[in-house]
């Protein structure tokens, strides 16, 4: 699905990431953990090709390189990014913003767009499903929405636009444990054999409701170790001083 | 995208600049008192009529251009002018759909302004204007038999003097300022409305305006009255070929609403604004002004400007009737070197009189874009309100946005509020639009298109549509 290879980041003069290797096969979750100012937002943002990085090396994605595509058209090829903080855009409906996303989404797999009916129905039953209630479609997209419908709002996209590849970038931040417990179940919820996941993380508490198959450890824009998702519950206990003096 | 791409985008944003080849009649070129009187004979004027032009020419003797406005603009050498240009076929007067000269048909068809009744867009009357003459108005009879008069403004001066003659003027005087006394001496053509008494106006009724010729400046005169307790919502649209040379529009629009009537007039402004060098365009000097001459009456503007070089307008209130209330809904869209200053007057006389003014402004490219605006309460307009919401935006880091507010009050137990915003689209909000499969274009025209909805919300639902859509095409290409 994925295959990182010899990734170079920086912004400006700031190297970020660092000779990055990472696999991610067809329906496998990977978690990244690390101490804060490790790299992991600048990966999942050069994942989804955000402007202003200097980028060298491979990312293949489906077996194409994506380097030099554009955010929209890795999007479009299934790419979805979970945002850690998600933007307010006054004005932009929730509805009408989710409606135009699908459709961009749809028209360049070349399916047949949604119409009005038919999306109200679909992203009602998604929206059931994350307790997001029917007043929240009407409101403008994250404008004085809670952290958690924040969060809700993101995996509520996630399962309308059914990317191959999703990235959680620090989902559970700000959540309290109701919230992680749906927003969790929710992500379960689209676990299938076709779809990957990599979410990022600081904590091992979302890893108790979203078993990973590899943990990863990001110290300084490299990996520097992995193992199954005990490692996540040896993090916990130890930390993450112990990596960071071995470099 | 490549540059070709991009330029292939621009290019293809203005989709009515292509011109119609057909003889036309014109005034000799330049600005006196022969050619007042050349226009005044072609239109079978009354005496007193002629006479109430050259008054407002011999008055504009004395008068100059004001300047104190942001947009500068090179002089305008009003002798190289031609102030009436017709098809050459043309008779003044009431005509029927047939009569009418298939280029100009074909013309307005180009434009999605079927004259055709049959192909008509639902409930809307359209009074055609071309160059200086009204060339069609549809549904007449229809709104005839029910005491509603939509016609040309010339045909009103032949069938209805006295109407004309008690309101023309009477809210934008003679001797009100340059454009609008030039517009009083030379004007041409434009629509004339009355809703008589208690009556729901059942349709909309609506002008489509369109500069055809070259050299010639549009002087368009607009009047509606609404009598008592009658409602009437009104649209005009506007739109002219791509040519070089930069075009005068100066228009005087007057609105009278007596007692419990109200007027809601909308304006989709779509001028040829220029090429992306600023070379060309029309200048966009427009006089509107309303007055609430009865108690609880009200008036609305509504307008969408995002053609013209120059924008340069207040549409006003006169809240003269106790009660009375005034509202402005404006997104003004300036891209490339277009430029606009626009905003209200909200004239508060009557006792409990209110009135709203809520604008946004889009610049994007290098342009500049100006709320200009004036709320004055006078000493007997007790309990008087005004809410003013101003916001802009801007797209990239070339363009400009200015917000001039002035607030006149002089009543104690009035209020007055004033909110204002700038704000730039962000590079997250972009990205995080993007992420979800939205390309530049329509990521920029999604936010735009949810800043502006307050006011698109109050465009009468059959153009707001098209308006959004405009919307959209006028910020194409805004961000390479």
């Amino acid at each position: 699905m994925l295959s990182i290879e010899k990734l170079n980041v920086s912004v400006g003069d700031k190297k970020i990431l660092q000779n990055f290797n990472l696999k991610i096969s067809k329906g496998e979750v990977h978690a990244i953990m690390g101490p804060n100012g490790s790299g992991k937002s600048t990966l999942s943002y050069a994942l989804a090709g955000k402007d202003g990085y200097v980028v060298d090396g491979k990312i293949l994605f489906k077996n194409e390189n994506i380097v030099d595509l554009k955010a929209d058209e890795r999007a479009q090829r299934g790419i979805f990014l979970a945002f850690q903080y998600p933007i307010e855009i006054p004005g932009v409906f929730m509805n009408n913003f989710l409606k135009t996303s699908l459709n961009a989404v749809r028209k360049a797999k070349n399916q047949k767009e949604v119409d009005v009916v038919e999306f109200l129905s679909l992203v009602k039953q998604h929206a059931k499903k994350l307790g997001i209630k029917e007043d929240q479609l009407g409101r403008a997209l994250n404008v004085g929405f809670s952290g958690g419908e924040k969060k809700r709002n993101e995996v509520l996209q996630m399962s309308l636009l059914e990317p191959d590849l999703a990235i959680l970038d620090e989902t559970d931040s700000g959540l309290d444990i109701d919230a992680l417990k749906t927003v969790a179940d929710g992500v379960n919820a689209l676990r299938s054999p076709h779809r990957s996941f990599l979410i990022i993380t600081h904590y091992q508490r979302l890893l108790d409701y979203i078993k990973p198959d590899f943990v990863h450890v990001m110290v300084n824009g490299s990996i520097v170790k992995t193992g199954c998702s005990k490692l996540a519950q040896e993090l916990d206990k130890i930390g993450y001083k112990e990596f960071q003096k071995a470099i | 995208m490549s540059d070709n791409l991009i330029q292939e985008q621009i290019k293809q944003d203005y989709a009515y600049g292509f011109v119609t080849d057909i003889e036309s009649v014109r005034a000799p070129k330049g600005l006196n008192k022969e050619v007042i009187q050349f226009i005044s004979k072609q239109k079978k004027e009354p005496e007193w009529l002629l006479e109430w032009r050259l008054k407002a020419f011999e008055r504009l003797q004395s008068m100059t251009e004001p300047n104190w406005q942001k947009p500068q603009y090179p002089k305008i050498d009003y002798q190289a002018l031609y102030y009436y240009s017709a098809p050459k076929n043309f008779k003044e007067g009431p005509k029927s759909l047939d009569e009418i000269d298939p280029e100009i048909k074909k013309t307005y068809e180009k434009l999605g302004i079927p004259l055709n009744e049959q192909k008509r867009l639902a409930g809307v009357a359209v009074d055609a204007v071309f160059d200086s003459v009204s060339v069609a108005t549809t549904f007449k009879k229809k709104l005839e038999d029910i005491g509603v008069i939509f016609c040309s403004i010339s045909e009103a001066v032949q069938k209805h003097p006295e109407l004309v003659k008690k309101y023309l003027g009477s809210v934008i005087p003679l001797t009100d300022h340059y454009f609008a006394t030039l517009n009083s001496a030379v004007f041409t053509d434009g629509s004339f409305v009355y809703i008589p008494e208690g009556l729901r106006c059942p349709m909309e009724l609506s002008t489509y305006f369109r500069i055809n010729a070259s050299n010639t400046g549009q002087f368009e005169r607009t009047l509606i009255i609404a009598d008592k307790g009658s409602y009437v919502s009104y649209l005009e649209g506007c739109t002219a070929p791509m040519r070089d040379e930069n075009q005068l529009h100066a228009a005087n629009v007057e609105l009278i609403a007596l007692d419990d009537a109200e007027i809601k007039y909308s304006t989709v402004q779509n001028w040829y604004p220029g090429d992306k060098e600023g070379k060309g365009g029309i200048y966009n000097f427009v006089t509107k002004r309303g007055i609430c001459k009865g108690k609880n009456s009200k008036i609305s503007w509504t307008q969408v400007e995002t053609g013209s070089a120059i924008t340069w307008k207040y549409p006003s209130c006169i809240l003269q009737g106790d009660n009375s209330s005034g509202e402005f809904y404006s997104i003004a869209i300036t891209n490339n070197y277009q430029k606009a200053d626009t905003g209200t007057k909200m004239i508060h006389l009557g006792k409990n009189t209110k009135s709203r003014i809520i604008s946004k402004g889009i610049s994007a490219g290098h342009a500049d874009n100006t709320y200009r605006g004036l709320v004055s309460i006078h000493q007997k307009a007790s309990n008087a309100k005004n809410y003013t919401q101003c916001d802009s935006l801007l797209v990239g880091n070339l363009c400009g946005a200015h917000t001039v507010p002035y607030i006149d009050n002089k009543n104690s137990t009035s209020t007055t509020e004033h909110e204002a915003t700038t704000s730039k689209i962000s590079e997250e909000q972009l990205f995080y639009c993007k992420q979800r499969g939205l390309n530049q274009e329509e990521a920029i025209s999604l936010i735009v298109n949810g800043f502006c909805k307050e006011v698109l919300q109050q465009l009468p639902m059959e153009f707001a549509v098209e308006a959004q859509k405009l919307v959209s095409i006028s910020l194409e290409g805004s961000v390479g």
